[in-house]
């Protein structure tokens, strides 16, 4: 399972960086989007793959069972993904108000703030 | 301890709600600003006095559960950046326009400031990582607030790199969980100091010191800064100077004393290298602009540099010094800045070219800008002297000829800008152009902060002595990590 997982996020850094590189600002936030999944993916792997194995403890007992997931790198996604949904959100928006304020989307001809 | 997180908080919900009255919203964020400061001079007396304070959320116990961690550095952070959004706040009434202050600016200044409060004081690396998002989503709006052409592409410059650079400090944490098993920095110095880990923790702290760089701006990784930095309004811009890059220094300096110390000794060329590409190319960069405001961003770029040179040489003097110069150059540089803001305001543009004449016509703004510039350039006897004398002394005593040279050498740069802005803006006949003429409140609310920041560089360098001890002490905390560790873990 993890080997899949690492496959994935071999995939998507790849695609990531190759939508990045492009002139487009559509494409600068896909890439960004693309690299937030990337990071949650890496975290999901941190700890090693466990299915089946919900970090529960039973009743009438102090410790959960053996072998479950561990459930710290779960909360830390579930962080990212929020914050990650907030800041493509507003990518979007600057990316449009941009589109309409300098009339392309083209990277290459926003030279005007460079030195 | 949490008094720095809830009081901006608060302030902030309340500037929230009252937004359609403009007095009712400079009263409260005036109040809310004096209030965070009088509570941030009391984190550091009491950090003085009894030492390293922690605290646990929710009374779960330190490895598991949210800690919230004072030291002396962290504590004189707290209080800096309590001084330099107070005197922001004060210049902002009379400065920024009415559309802005409509949109719920000071909301957003106090959430920026949160973010700024919780990165100083978090205890592990993932709240440090989501308090860093605190602050930067606020900065992004801050940034594209008004939505004028030039200051919306510096925002997409300044968001891409920013999200990016999250996105690779998200990933670094998530590898340093998997070699760890824990994110609380002090269990974590613990943990990789019994556990000599080779190989791939050399990436790992690399990716960190990339991701951070990127936010403190450091070479190869800021030209994002001067694109984006000079176009919104001067108050913003000197918020972000004094705030934002310095917590990117912050998270630099925490990471390299606390957790990766033992990598201390491979990464230290690197980081002398970083230090002096970063003061050269800021300060070359500096050179060349003709536009006031684009100028002092290239300075930002190259004054963090000396913190760095503090950090690489890692000693108790170095790392002194550059937490006295961090204090200082976020005074004095948001100071110009301002001045800057002011100018423009009058003369309507920020082109050297077209300044000139202030030192005739506005006695008591050139006075203003001397005290801070000289004050940045490193002449004694004012703030900058004293920083850059401990730092050079440090290096010495190492015997890293190179980075004092370097340093040196770009402190007469920095004076030879300072002197272009002077004689440009300030001594040059004053050049046609039809000039505004501010109403005495304004000119009142404006000075006022600008006097007081110029004012504190200079009683920073009469009192250099004691603040050198602060900062010896805050160095000792740093390198003394056991005390940290038992007042995280106990």
């Amino acid at each position: 399972m993890s080997g899949w997982i690492a496959i994935v996020t071999g995939l998507l850094v790849g695609a990531a960086v190759y939508e990045l590189l492009g002139r487009s600002l559509v494409r600068l936030a896909v890439g960004v989007v693309l690299l937030g999944h990337v990071s949650n993916l890496v975290l999901f792997a941190a700890e090693g793959v466990t299915r089946g194995g919900p970090p529960i403890v039973p009743i009438g007992r102090t410790m959960p069972p053996a072998a479950v997931a561990d459930p710290l790198p779960q909360a830390l996604i579930l962080t990212a993904i929020v914050i990650n949904f907030g800041l493509t959100a507003f990518m979007l928006v600057l990316a449009h108000r941009t589109h309409q304020a300098v009339g392309t989307d083209d990277l290459d001809r926003m030279r005007a703030s460079d030195g | 301890l949490i008094l720095p997180l809830v009081l901006p908080a608060v302030t902030a919900a309340l500037l929230l709600v009252t937004a359609k009255s403009r007095r009712l919203q400079q009263l409260l964020a005036t109040g809310g600003a004096t209030a965070l400061l009088l509570v941030s001079v009391a984190l550091l007396v009491s950090v003085r006095r009894k030492g390293i304070v922690a605290a646990q959320m929710g009374a779960w116990p330190a490895p598991f559960g949210i800690t919230l961690v004072a030291d002396l550095f962290s504590a004189v952070m707290v209080l800096l950046s309590a001084i330099l959004a107070l005197a922001v706040v004060v210049y902002s009434f009379a400065s920024i326009d009415e559309r802005r202050q409509r949109a719920r600016y000071y909301a957003l200044v106090f959430v920026l400031w949160m973010g700024v409060d919780g990165a100083f004081l978090a205890g592990d690396i993932f709240n440090l990582y989501v308090w860093f998002e605190v602050m930067l989503i606020s900065s992004f709006v801050l940034v594209a607030l008004g939505g004028e052409r030039l200051q919306l592409e510096g925002a997409v410059k300044y968001v891409a790199i920013n999200v990016l650079a999250s996105a690779l400090l998200l990933i670094a944490i998530g590898l340093l969980y998997a070699r760890a098993g824990t994110l609380n920095m002090a269990d974590l110095a613990v943990k990789l100091d019994s556990a000599q880990n080779g190989g791939g923790s050399a990436a790992l702290v690399a990716l960190f010191l990339i991701a951070f760089g990127i936010k403190a701006a450091v070479f190869p990784l800021f030209s994002w800064l001067p694109a984006s930095y000079p176009h919104p309004p001067a108050a913003v811009t000197a918020l972000f100077s004094g705030l934002l890059t310095k917590v990117g220094v912050y998270a630099i300096f925490r990471l390299f004393t606390l957790v990766f110390v033992g990598w201390m000794g491979s990464f230290r060329w690197i980081l002398l290298l970083l230090a002096a590409a970063t003061m050269v190319t800021g300060v070359l960069g500096a050179l060349a602009q003709s536009e006031l405001r684009r100028l002092l961003s290239f300075h930002i770029v190259s004054q963090i540099g000396y913190p760095l040179m503090g950090l690489a040489l890692f000693t108790r003097s170095a790392l002194a010094g550059a937490i006295f110069f961090l204090v200082h150059v976020v005074l004095a540089k948001a100071a110009l800045i301002l001045v800057g803001g002011v100018t423009e305001r009058i003369a309507g543009t920020d082109a050297l070219a077209r300044l000139g004449g202030f030192a005739q016509k506005e006695p008591t703004l050139a006075g203003l800008f001397l005290v801070p510039a000289l004050a940045l350039a490193g002449l004694p006897p004012l703030s900058g002297f004293f920083g850059k004398l401990a730092l050079i002394r440090a290096g010495l005593a190492e015997r890293q000829f190179a980075i004092v040279a370097v340093a040196l050498g770009v402190s007469v740069l920095t004076l030879f800008s300072m002197v272009k802005i002077w004689t440009k803006a300030f001594w040059a006949p004053s050049s046609p152009g039809d000039r505004r003429v501010l109403s005495k409140r304004d000119r009142a609310t404006l000075l006022l902060p600008i006097g007081s920041l110029a004012a504190l560089t200079v009683l920073l360098g009469l009192w250099a002595g004691s603040g050198l001890a602060l900062a010896n002490d805050a160095a000792g905390q740093l390198l003394e990590r056991s005390h940290y560790v038992r007042e995280v873990l106990k």
